[in-house]
């Protein structure tokens, strides 16, 4: 590690233990960052499927995913820009009860999500089983905004926010892992923000 | 549904020392950084740089800037835009020196560069101009100033960050607290852009959030198809 910079403080500051390091409390703002235009998705005309290396490939329509069981994170997420939000709600249903219904092969060991717009992130299947992670359409209490990938997207907070699809549409399982759009793009393969794995090489 | 593509093989590079060269404060809270990165990886016009700062203690707080100078440039050029209650931005314009060294990281980002062969219109808000700069002084470098143009929404010219250059490169100014020749002051708007489109170009918006989004609804409505639309959005990170 390199030395102080010169003349540099910092802000005086009580650490949050809940900052992972290299970020900072983005308080009551939530950035919009996404690499395209802001689709503009009626929930009539959104689905999620499943398929890939499952047994059964599956398809919700927005009516059909919203009589599955609800389930709801409260916690942190965290951005590679380095700002992290406390205390998010957001409810939809977990990335478990699909995977239930799809029932993934033994061969499979990596999800790609894609979004409506094309945008696509790869994440190991252990990272999206076990109540970490949730396709949603609820943020503190009201419909998720557009600009947040409204109606629906991925959520995974242990992971820095790209991961966390907008606009989510497909999750594919598969065998072998394949890059995303960020990930191919200079972005870290797995992005955990406690192990600051923002880029390549981290 | 077609896959959003992967950028260009754009170049990568890990964390560096830089030097401070220069330290310029062309506008009101603003600073333009100028750095001699040791060993340093050349970058794309569009691409940008980490800087962090370490405190004595070991805290750290690092922040993301587009790149203003084109590749063959011996310096990297940073624009900052000071932000009143931004932790780093204020550091880098009120304290940092010619002579100073600061870590950086760069360059990163695959998606929000031009390579300098495809006809491109770049749209950029207030700061958001910086890594369309560094796109105008390649192509000189090219010769290829043709395939470029450009649109940059201000408030005001005087406000506008490399005014002058942009004004030089033939780039439309649209700013909205004052006319320029028999444009009246108002926001950015399809008619500005209509003029500037061509089929086969790939469009690159860069801005605020408010902006961003507003002008690549812009051209979106004016017909461009979404995957040619590249969108650089700055978060308040200060």
């Amino acid at each position: 590690m390199p030395g102080p910079t010169r003349g540099f403080l910092g802000r005086r500051r009580e650490r949050d233990t809940r900052l992972p390091p290299g970020q900072y409390d983005a308080g009551r703002e939530w950035p919009v960052l996404t690499a395209e235009p802001t689709p503009r998705i009626s929930p009539e005309t959104w689905s999620i499927t499943v398929d890939g290396r499952v047994e059964t490939p599956t398809t919700w329509s927005w009516d059909e995913a919203h009589r599955l069981p609800r389930s709801e994170y409260r916690g942190a997420i965290h951005c590679v820009t380095t700002w992290s939000k406390f205390d998010t709600w957001f409810a939809g249903v977990s990335v478990d009860t699909l995977l239930e219904a799809a029932r993934p092969t033994p061969d499979a060991h990596f999800v790609m999500a894609t979004s409506k717009t094309g945008y696509t992130t790869n994440l190991p299947l252990e990272d999206v089983t076990g109540g970490k992670a949730w396709v949603v359409w609820e943020y503190d209490g009201g419909p998720l905004p557009v600009e947040h990938g409204g109606p629906v997207r991925l959520l995974v907070p242990h992971l820095y926010f790209w991961k966390s699809a907008k606009w989510v549409s497909r999750l594919t399982l598969m065998q072998r892992d394949q890059p995303g759009f960020w990930e191919q793009n200079g972005y870290h393969d797995r992005g955990d923000p406690w192990r600051e794995q923002r880029y390549q090489g981290d | 549904m077609t896959e959003l593509p992967a950028g260009p093989r754009a170049p990568s590079g890990g964390w560096r020392t830089a030097t401070v060269a220069g330290v310029r404060h062309p506008l009101e809270g603003a600073v333009e950084l100028r750095l001699d990165v040791h060993d340093r990886v050349d970058h794309l016009p569009g691409q940008h740089y980490v800087v962090r700062l370490t405190a004595p203690d070991g805290y750290t707080a690092q922040r993301s800037y587009s790149v203003a100078s084109a590749p063959g440039d011996p310096l990297v050029e940073l624009f900052v835009e000071r932000l009143e209650d931004g932790e780093v931005s204020t550091f880098l314009a009120d304290v940092v020196e010619p002579g100073d060294e600061l870590e950086v990281r760069g360059p990163i980002g695959g998606w929000f560069v031009w390579e300098g062969e495809c006809p491109a219109l770049l749209v950029g808000g207030g700061t958001g101009v910086v890594p369309f700069v560094a796109m105008l002084r390649t192509a000189r470098a090219l010769g290829r100033t043709d395939l470029l143009r450009v649109a940059a929404a201000t408030r005001t010219l005087a406000g506008l960050p490399y005014a002058d250059e942009l004004v030089d490169a033939g780039a439309l100014v649209v700013s909205s607290r004052e006319a320029h020749g028999i444009r009246p002051a108002g926001r950015l708007t399809a008619a500005d852009l209509v003029p500037l489109w061509e089929p086969e170009q790939t469009a690159y918006v860069c801005g605020s959030e408010s902006f961003a989004e507003a002008a690549s609804q812009l051209l979106v409505g004016m017909g461009v198809p979404a995957p040619d639309i590249r969108v650089e959005r700055f978060g308040p990170s200060g």
